[in-house]
């Protein structure tokens, strides 16, 4: 089931019964990112108590509501939480507007200091032999790049991360890894992206970062956010030690 | 107040309602995994409904109070112990869960509730990222945890009854001269119950087979899913799906087509199809499933499910005036 309430706006799905996704657009449309994550903002703030989690990603907001709370009216709960909330969605014409720079700080850069190879990156290896390149090549591949955080999800803090050279597109490992260290940096399918804690894993890992991407004493607690642009910079494995 | 930890149990952790607003970081909601026994426990005790209590698993602990405290337990059943009713511990005294005779899951609500640190505004346990709770893991033996503190509403003199009720004795039955909570006011908890199921977003693909068979609850579930096992619902053909947004219910399909039902400790986002959603009803009596209880799914609109949720808090606000006057007036 998907619901249009105006004509080009943006398409509501129920996601169970407490919760509906918002698209505002494709990955392809400019900004996209950006506006979920504004938008995701404005509902958590605006629709309080009955909207208790804006999540955005790829393009969309996922919201978590309580049915019992939505404001009266005519129709079901989710009727009227998709009614509610299609007046905040930002469109394509409000992208350029000071209020969307205000409100999200959107585009801003994170530098992701790596340690590569080796104990810390134990598939760079696999990675070069599946690119065909040497795994110099692939580092210095992997660190021109500039990456976009489509999403946080995963586990606490985890960017999924757009914009992975199509070289370096590798498969995910048929067995998952028990126990990925904290600051594994690694590639899966199509996408890059970094664990923050120690989770189990299926991605390649080509490196490891001695920055935290989460600490739950920080607002908000992941360093990352949907929207910021990404750029790894290799670091050797005595800046990694000497690392604060 | 303090609460001595004499044995911890299976898994017993501390939850409160949940870590809300977190999610965009990747935080799950956390909570309890049967919010409705959870809420019940803190009516009983003279709370509020959110404040943190103990979510025990299977084997229960041993505990001990260090004052007079009115306390509850809802939710599985354990011998020695009533449940759905309110409770009198004495300073002193071992409070014991014995054996699990129903259910998976109980809560145990503190007059006042227990008093961990919040971390990101919730004081629920988060197993696998290791935050909130008590130090971010499950109770061990030995441990000391800070209660009744919070704004409970306040605890009369003689509390449950005219006297004060000894907790243990011989005979547990002592506590029924005061009022408990008719099943009929609760989930249809079963061990092998018909989940309800709205569609989720790739149902075609899978939801006849999910509708159709019989599944059973693997020895691999925990408080982020319950994997079930049954006869493969099918296997997603068209490569890898983007991930997308889940939710405490989601039902979702990997590639060897053994459903998730992804609970309390749910993560944000996920890769798999998704075959459908429990309705949100009907989570209280997933959480009390065991590995090895057998459960099948019947679809509902869902308009009727959140017809249910509405029908629910109606419910639950009639018991809470119900608790309310028994214990206060």
């Amino acid at each position: 089931m998907r619901v249009r309430i105006k004509r080009k706006g943006p398409v509501f799905a129920p996601l169970g019964d407490s919760a509906l996704v918002v698209t505002l657009g494709t990955d392809a449309d400019r900004d996209v990112l950006s506006r979920a994550r504004s938008t995701a903002m404005a509902l958590e703030k605006i629709l309080r108590p009955a909207v208790r989690d804006a999540v955005p990603a790829y393009g969309t907001v996922a919201v978590f509501y309580d049915p019992a709370r939505v404001a009266e009216g005519p129709g079901s709960p989710f009727e009227r939480m998709c009614r509610a909330i299609e007046p905040h969605c930002l469109r394509a014409p409000v992208v350029a507007s000071r209020r969307l720079r205000r409100l999200s700080a959107a585009g801003r850069k994170v530098e992701i200091p790596v340690c590569y190879g080796g104990e810390m990156g134990p598939d760079l290896e696999a990675v070069a032999a599946c690119a065909g390149l040497s795994p110099e090549a692939v580092v210095a591949l992997y660190g021109a790049a500039e990456y976009v955080v489509q999403a946080i999800g995963f586990s606490p803090g985890f960017p999924y991360l757009a914009g992975l050279p199509k070289k370096l597109h590798t498969p995910r490992k048929d067995t998952p890894r028990e126990n990925v260290a904290a600051g594994s940096v690694g590639i899966g399918g199509a996408q890059a992206g970094v664990y923050p804690i120690a989770t189990p894993g299926g991605w390649n890992l080509i490196g490891r970062t001695p920055l935290r991407l989460f600490r739950a004493e920080d607002t908000p607690p992941s360093l990352l956010q949907t929207g910021d642009r990404v750029q790894f910079r290799a670091i050797t494995k005595e800046e990694f030690a000497a690392w604060k | 107040m303090e609460i001595t930890v004499a044995r911890a149990g299976m898994m017993t952790t501390v939850q409160d309602a949940g870590r809300s607003g977190c999610r965009a970081s990747g935080v799950p909601l956390s909570g309890p995994m049967d919010p409705f026994a959870f809420r019940v426990a803190n009516m009983l005790a003279g709370n509020p409904e959110d404040l943190a209590g103990l979510e025990i698993t299977l084997s229960g602990p041993e505990l001990e109070f260090s004052q007079d405290v009115r306390i509850a337990v809802c939710g599985a059943e354990f011998s020695g112990l009533p449940s759905w009713r309110p409770l009198f511990a004495r300073a002193g005294e071992r409070v014991r869960f014995g054996e699990c005779r129903k259910g998976c899951r109980a809560y145990l609500a503190v007059a006042g509730g227990i008093s961990v640190p919040r971390v990101m505004g919730s004081r629920s346990t988060y197993l696998r990222g290791g935050l909130g709770g008590f130090r971010g893991r499950a109770l061990r033996d030995g441990d000391l945890l800070e209660a009744g503190s919070d704004t409970a509403a306040p605890v009369p003199a003689g509390s449950v009854g005219s006297a004060p009720r000894k907790f243990e004795g011989p005979a547990p039955r002592k506590f029924e001269g005061s009022f408990f909570v008719s099943p009929f006011l609760m989930p249809a908890y079963c061990a092998s119950p018909i989940v309800r199921v709205v569609r989720g977003a790739q149902a075609g693909e899978f939801f006849e087979a999910l509708g159709s068979g019989e599944f059973r609850v693997t020895a691999h579930s925990d408080r982020m899913g319950l994997r079930l096992s049954g006869g493969a619902i099918g296997r997603h053909s068209g490569g890898e799906l983007a991930s997308s947004a889940v939710a405490p219910g989601t039902i979702q399909v990997p590639p060897d087509g053994q459903p998730i039902v992804l609970m309390a400790d749910a993560q944000s986002i996920g890769g798999y199809p998704q075959a459908a959603h429990a309705i949100t009803v009907d989570l209280p009596i997933l959480a009390q499933l065991r590995p090895g209880d057998a459960l099948r799914f019947r679809e509902v609109p869902l308009d009727e499910a959140q017809h249910e949720i509405l029908k629910r808090e109606r419910e639950l606000a009639v018991l809470r005036e119900g608790v309310r006057q028994r214990l206060f007036s």
